[in-house]
């Protein structure tokens, strides 16, 4: 199977799309005559004309509430947003309109809406351009909220999350545009909502989403010279959770550490680790531990981001705790 | 006496609308105070003619949005007063279903976008309505309604921008009562003549007697005529007075009884109530008969509200998706 970068498969995923419907157009920062800050709309500003492919001012408060008031009135817009960092600015259109206006018109105005860009830390950029948000949006009923990560997931999940009749928060990663992966010629498309279990294993169950997940493949071969046996799932999707695959993987191998980028309070480990314990309470012979971003704004010093991401290390240590080899 | 400018019969239909509209409010808000309606309310009264003086220039086909003082506009679009007095019972028959209330009136149907509860947030919707009309090649209108605290919010200049810089069909429409909430227009910035908001974004934008419907229909003419011939937004500062406080709970200690009393001899609706009996269009028989009727209408709406049930608890779950199996936490 040929192999193509993310930022290509979600490349793909649009052109496809705006192909097949022509109410979908994108709207954003650099989107058209840059061809994008991160290279993702390369080359549609040509194939589908300033009417459907929109620069915009820098204005996320404005420009998102533009996308929401044409979904009410019978378009598909995808609003990109240069990093999710920004959204904070447009947040209001965000929760306040695209997600309760359905609920508040008793059904009258649906709001068919992507809202994607590059999520979470990408280097050494301090604390505003660092920030995981996913369990933000996350949180609010009337969203749907996907974090893909590799580009197999993103080309199929960013077709559907176009195709939902809700709004959808599609976030990505600076850091995994480059990545490669295999991606079929032909058209795909992945389910909304169903998490995938990207390494079979026995002995402890790691649960994950996003580009984060790559520091969860690390730890597990890691762990795998040690004789540890890691399944991995990425949830792909954190509203809804696919609650379902997690539990059984649990009832499985007894053991579950949660890896995210978000800070711990509130987080999706946080829900995860309350459903496992209601539904598998008994499966469970360790308690579950979480590997989070550290509960301080990421700093800009490597040494100060290496202590507070996620990493290969902390994930084995804290299996090896599960595992009580610690 | 100048020769009236318009026909009896637009007379007539302002009049007889903005009545309806101002005796529903004032039912509301008895029903408020009886604790029939709940939630905030926001009553309109004193600002009819910037209604009925839009009414009388757009199609059905022109969208409208509002903020949150939202009872008269659906009514005015089309929806009954039934469905309307309904929601804010809560009732399942109400325009949005009960779910809303009284900052969130909706109707698809007459194309009546809403009120909006965080203010200014329906400036940028209004906005991409309008986009959406663009995109789509027709010549259908929006009309953005806004109040005065609105115009300082971010929000806006982000819409104004946008809505200039593409040549957007919206006509953006403050209504200046003068008091956001408590706080009146000079206390909040040095721009007391808001329209000038517009000309900062090159906006075509004028200032009008909010209080005479006649000034209103022909502000609103030239605005929305500019935006169906792609000429793009227009800005108009509308300078209305509510003779109610802010919602029901505001006893209004921010504003003197002289102003508001002063204000009342402004009223629009008498305004047109003496053009018609200046030309003898009507007689004070058909007065009476006018208000017996609006006073049938108010009383069935409310009628048809008390009569309908609330909201069955499954309706929880519903219309916060359009995925009909769409799995909520329920633990």
């Amino acid at each position: 199977m040929r192999t193509i970068q993310f930022r290509e498969a979600l490349r793909e995923a649009l052109n496809e799309e705006m192909r097949r419907d022509e109410r979908v157009f994108l709207m954003g920062e650099e989107v058209a005559e840059y061809d994008g800050a991160y290279k993702v709309s390369q080359g549609m500003l040509a194939e589908f004309g300033d009417k459907r492919v929109i620069d915009t001012p820098i204005a996320e408060l404005g420009f998102a509430g533009i996308g929401v008031g044409a979904a009410m009135n019978g378009l598909r817009p995808v609003i990109e947003f240069m990093t999710f960092n920004f959204s904070l600015v447009a947040i209001d259109q965000v929760i306040n309109s695209a997600a309760k206006m359905m609920s508040m018109s008793g059904g009258q105005f649906t709001v068919p809406i992507v809202f994607r860009g590059p999520t979470a830390s990408a280097g050494m950029l301090s604390s505003q351009h660092s920030q995981a948000f996913d369990n933000w949006y996350a949180n609010t009923p009337g969203l749907k909220v996907i974090v893909p990560s590799n580009p197999y997931d993103a080309k199929g999940l960013l077709k559907s999350a176009i195709r939902d009749n809700d709004p959808v928060i599609f976030m990505e990663s600076e850091q995994m545009y480059g990545d490669k992966g295999e991606v079929p010629e032909e058209e795909y498309l992945i389910e909304i909502g169903k998490a995938d279990i990207k390494r079979e294993g026995t002995d402890v169950t790691l649960v994950s989403f996003g580009k984060i997940i790559k520091t969860c493949y690390a730890a597990a071969e890691e762990l795998e010279k040690e004789g540890v046996s890691c399944e991995i799932i990425d949830l792909r999707t954190i509203r809804p959770i696919d609650y379902d695959t997690v539990i059984e993987s649990v009832k499985k191998t007894n053991r579950l550490v949660i890896v995210e980028e978000a800070w711990p309070l509130g987080s999706i480990a946080t829900e995860v680790s309350f459903k496992v314990q209601k539904d598998a309470f008994d499966y469970l012979d360790a308690p579950i531990l979480r590997v989070t971003s550290a509960d301080v704004p990421l700093p800009y010093a490597p040494t100060l981001i290496d202590a507070a991401l996620p990493n290969a290390d902390k994930i084995v240590r804290a299996v090896n705790q599960v595992l009580y080899k610690a | 006496m100048a020769k009236p400018k318009f026909k009896k019969e637009q007379y007539l239909k302002w009049y007889e609308d903005m009545l309806l509209w101002r005796r529903f409010e004032e039912k509301a808000g008895q029903l408020y105070i009886q604790q029939k309606i709940r939630g905030f309310c926001h009553l309109y009264i004193g600002q009819e003619a910037v209604i009925a003086g839009a009414m009388s220039v757009i199609r059905d086909n022109d969208n409208m949005i509002t903020a949150y003082r939202d009872h008269v506009q659906p009514i005015a679009k089309g929806v009954s007063p039934n469905a309307v007095m309904a929601e804010l019972f809560a009732k399942e028959t109400g325009c949005s279903k009960g779910k809303g209330g009284s900052m969130h009136m909706f109707s698809a149907e007459h194309k009546f976008f809403g009120g909006h509860g965080i203010v200014g947030g329906q400036i940028p919707l209004g906005a991409g309505i309008a986009f959406a009309d663009k995109y789509n090649g027709n010549d259908n209108v929006t009309l953005c309604y806004m109040g005065d605290g609105a115009v300082r919010q971010g929000a806006l200049h982000e819409a104004f921008n946008m809505a200039m810089l593409w040549k957007l069909p919206v006509v953006f429409i403050i209504e200046n009562n003068n008091y956001a909430m408590g706080t009146s227009v000079e206390r909040t910035t040095n721009v007391l003549e808001l329209y000038k908001i517009g000309l900062s974004y090159e906006m075509p934008s004028k200032a009008v007697d909010g209080m005479n419907v006649e000034a209103v229909h022909d502000a609103t003419e030239w605005a929305v005529n500019r935006a169906r011939n792609g000429e793009g937004p227009s800005l108009l500062e509308v300078k209305t007075y509510r003779y109610k406080g802010h919602s029901m709970s505001d006893p209004g200690k921010y504003r003197t009884k002289e102003e508001v009393e002063a204000y009342k001899k402004l009223d629009p609706i008498e305004q047109v109530l003496s053009t018609l009996k200046a030309n003898k269009w009507i007689t004070a028989k058909e007065i009476e008969a006018i208000d017996d009727k609006i006073k049938d209408i108010v009383d069935e709406s409310v009628q048809f509200a008390e009569d309908s049930p609330y909201p069955d608890a499954s309706e929880l779950f519903r219309d916060v998706y359009v995925q009909d199996d769409y799995p909520y936490i329920l633990d």
